[in-house]
């Protein structure tokens, strides 16, 4: 394969059959969504202990459960008598799990409780099986990982820099935390995981995909991502990346700026923040939330949280969810009704951004010229004073991280 | 939580409403949405118009839940504003489109915030869109409050339930 990849990815372009080559897919699940760690829920999605729900993590079903003493386990969704689908509820309150074709029960850490008529296995617990497990999980900010690796790099060693980004979501809560917990809008995509992954972080795009919202709302969000934009794009390392707006928003040092709205008209929230943060409140509520890409699937789009799964070399599963902040207040409903009208299925942003994977799916599909271009802004990186690769707000720094991390795990 | 629409809250059928003159407006409000005639369908909306599809079950909350839309008339105004400028490429080319409705049933009526008695009117769909991206059968059960204003009939509700909400569905531009 590094042969083959060597010629696929080079720093300036990238060749079209990455997103179209089947034997690529199966090599990614592998290398990339079986081994890294992968984005698959929130804990506040299970706040109770004995809470389940059903979640994706690459082709694979998972349950992802909290334990009786609080432990959060993401057990594969097959029985080990048979095979056969042990949970067929999307969400839930239990302990243990029955699978429906024999019955055997499982704990919901995945351990086999029971199995009727024992004495055809010469009674009770004499086998040594269970359910499967991702072998490694672990949380950061609530933020809910696998990574089907037994050994490997830790999860905050593969987040690295990117961790800080979502300490900055989390730092505009007044009470310090975050919730996923006004369920998932989940959108069927007929375009390959990678063409969003790369999209994300793109700030070439939106004057022109999204000009025509923009234009009938009057929205300030086209000129952040213009050529005199000071927002910068920067690569996080490990295949991350961010459009950093905060240059844009200090210049104009409003809080609340960055949600469309003012102090004043959330003044439950921003006296909340202060009491909390003191001084630092004006900050963080002028910078506002990250816009950060977290490989291979994390988007968070400053109010919006995206899960990416894989369904097929030409099909994924955006699952997309509006950020609850703890000690939020008034800013929690206009954040489910602000994402409510962007994102999901209908969204007047999302649908667009849709439209574009999927007509660019059928693009790759066609023979020539091969190759994506991806040297916008080379000429003019800079290196940033922690040390990272930063180019302008329309610059493809963040896509030339991806593809950079992307091979280093396929030729892993 | 009562849900938005529970069924114990409607009253009788409020007088003046004619089940076939009902189902004319159904048929033409359903005709506009299949031809993207943007300006005739908004115009049949009252100014508390609510446009509802939700997500993940029939019944959620949608203050505290996200929906694939929660429009108000605001928002159905912005929504048809975006389509207008020819750039929603979601819906640029729009969808071909066709939907038959069926089942229509006069439910009941429920008192609205202007101290009269809407009707509410159930009804099951399926609508068949047709793009480059391929052919999508779309189906479900439409719940619709109908006012009559200055004599006109106008549309102050409508609920759509996708049989498959709890689903992954592809983008949904076009109006349902």
């Amino acid at each position: 394969m590094t042969a083959v990849l060597d010629d696929l990815i080079h720093p300036d372009k990238v060749h079209g059959s990455l997103y179209t080559d089947q034997a690529i897919f199966a090599d990614e699940l592998r290398k990339i969504w079986y081994t890294t760690w992968v984005f698959v829920g929130h804990e506040s999605e299970v706040p109770q202990a004995n809470d389940y729900v059903r979640k994706r993590l690459g082709l694979q079903d998972v349950v992802m459960t909290r334990d009786k003493d609080g432990e959060v386990h993401l057990l594969l969704n097959r029985c080990a008598h048979r095979g056969n689908q042990v949970c067929d509820d999307d969400k839930g309150n239990s302990g243990s799990f029955r699978c429906p074709y024999h019955g055997w029960t499982y704990r919901n850490t995945g351990e086999l409780l029971g199995y009727p008529y024992n004495q055809g296995y010469g009674g009770k617990n004499k086998l040594e099986l269970g359910m499967g497990k991702v072998p490694r999980v672990a949380s950061y900010q609530g933020f809910v990982f696998g990574s089907f690796a037994a050994e490997g790099p830790s999860l905050i060693e593969h987040l690295g820099a990117a961790a800080g980004e979502i300490d900055r979501l989390v730092g505009l809560s007044p009470e310090g935390r975050v919730g996923l917990s006004a369920g998932w809008l989940q959108h069927k995509t007929k375009a390959n995981w990678k063409l969003l992954a790369e999209n994300e972080t793109d700030g070439y795009h939106p004057q022109f995909v999204h000009g025509s919202i923009f234009g009938v709302t009057g929205s300030p969000i086209g000129a952040l991502y213009s050529d005199s934009s000071t927002a910068v794009t920067r690569n996080l390392g490990n295949g991350h990346s961010e459009n950093d707006l905060r240059p844009e928003f200090r210049k104009f040092d409003e809080p609340m700026r960055w949600f469309g709205t003012t102090a004043d008209r959330v003044p439950d929230y921003v006296a909340a923040m202060r009491e909390t943060h003191g001084e630092d409140a004006e900050r963080r509520m002028i910078e506002g939330a990250p816009h950060v890409m977290i490989f291979p699937n994390l988007f968070i789009a400053e109010i919006q949280v995206f899960n990416i799964q894989p369904v097929a070399v030409g099909e994924c599963i955006q699952y997309a969810t509006a950020v609850q902040l703890a000690g939020g207040g008034e800013l929690n409903k206009r954040m489910i009704s602000q994402s409510i009208g962007s994102v999901g299925p209908a969204g007047m942003l999302l649908a667009d951004d849709t439209e574009m994977y999927e007509r660019n799916q059928r693009g790759v599909e066609t023979l020539t010229p091969e190759w994506l271009d991806v040297r916008r802004g080379l000429h003019r990186e800079q290196v940033d004073e922690n040390g990272f690769t930063i180019g302008t707000a329309t610059d493809e720094t963040g896509m030339r991280g991806f593809w950079a991390h992307y091979k280093t795990l396929m030729e892993a | 939580m009562t849900a938005v629409d529970a069924s114990e809250d409607l009253v009788a059928v409020p007088d003046g409403f004619e089940v076939r003159e009902v189902e004319q407006f159904l048929f033409r409000e359903a005709r506009f949405a299949d031809e993207n005639d943007y300006d005739s369908w908004e115009a049949l909306w009252t100014d508390d118009a609510l446009y509802w599809v939700p997500a993940g079950g029939a019944d959620i909350d949608p203050i505290n839940q996200v929906s694939v839309i929660y429009d108000n008339r605001n928002r159905i105004s912005t929504r048809m504003k975006q389509v207008r400028t020819g750039k929603r490429y979601a819906q640029a080319p729009p969808s071909n489109l066709r939907r038959i409705i069926g089942n229509i049933e006069l439910l009941g009526g429920r008192h609205n915030d202007e101290g009269g008695v809407d009707l509410e009117v159930g009804a099951n769909f399926l609508a068949f869109e047709s793009r480059q991206r391929g052919n999508e059968l779309w189906g479900g059960r439409t719940t619709y409050r109908l006012r009559r204003i200055d004599g006109e009939l106008r549309l102050a509700y409508k609920k759509v339930v996708l049989v498959d909400n709890d689903k992954a569905i592809p983008t949904m531009a076009f109006l349902i």
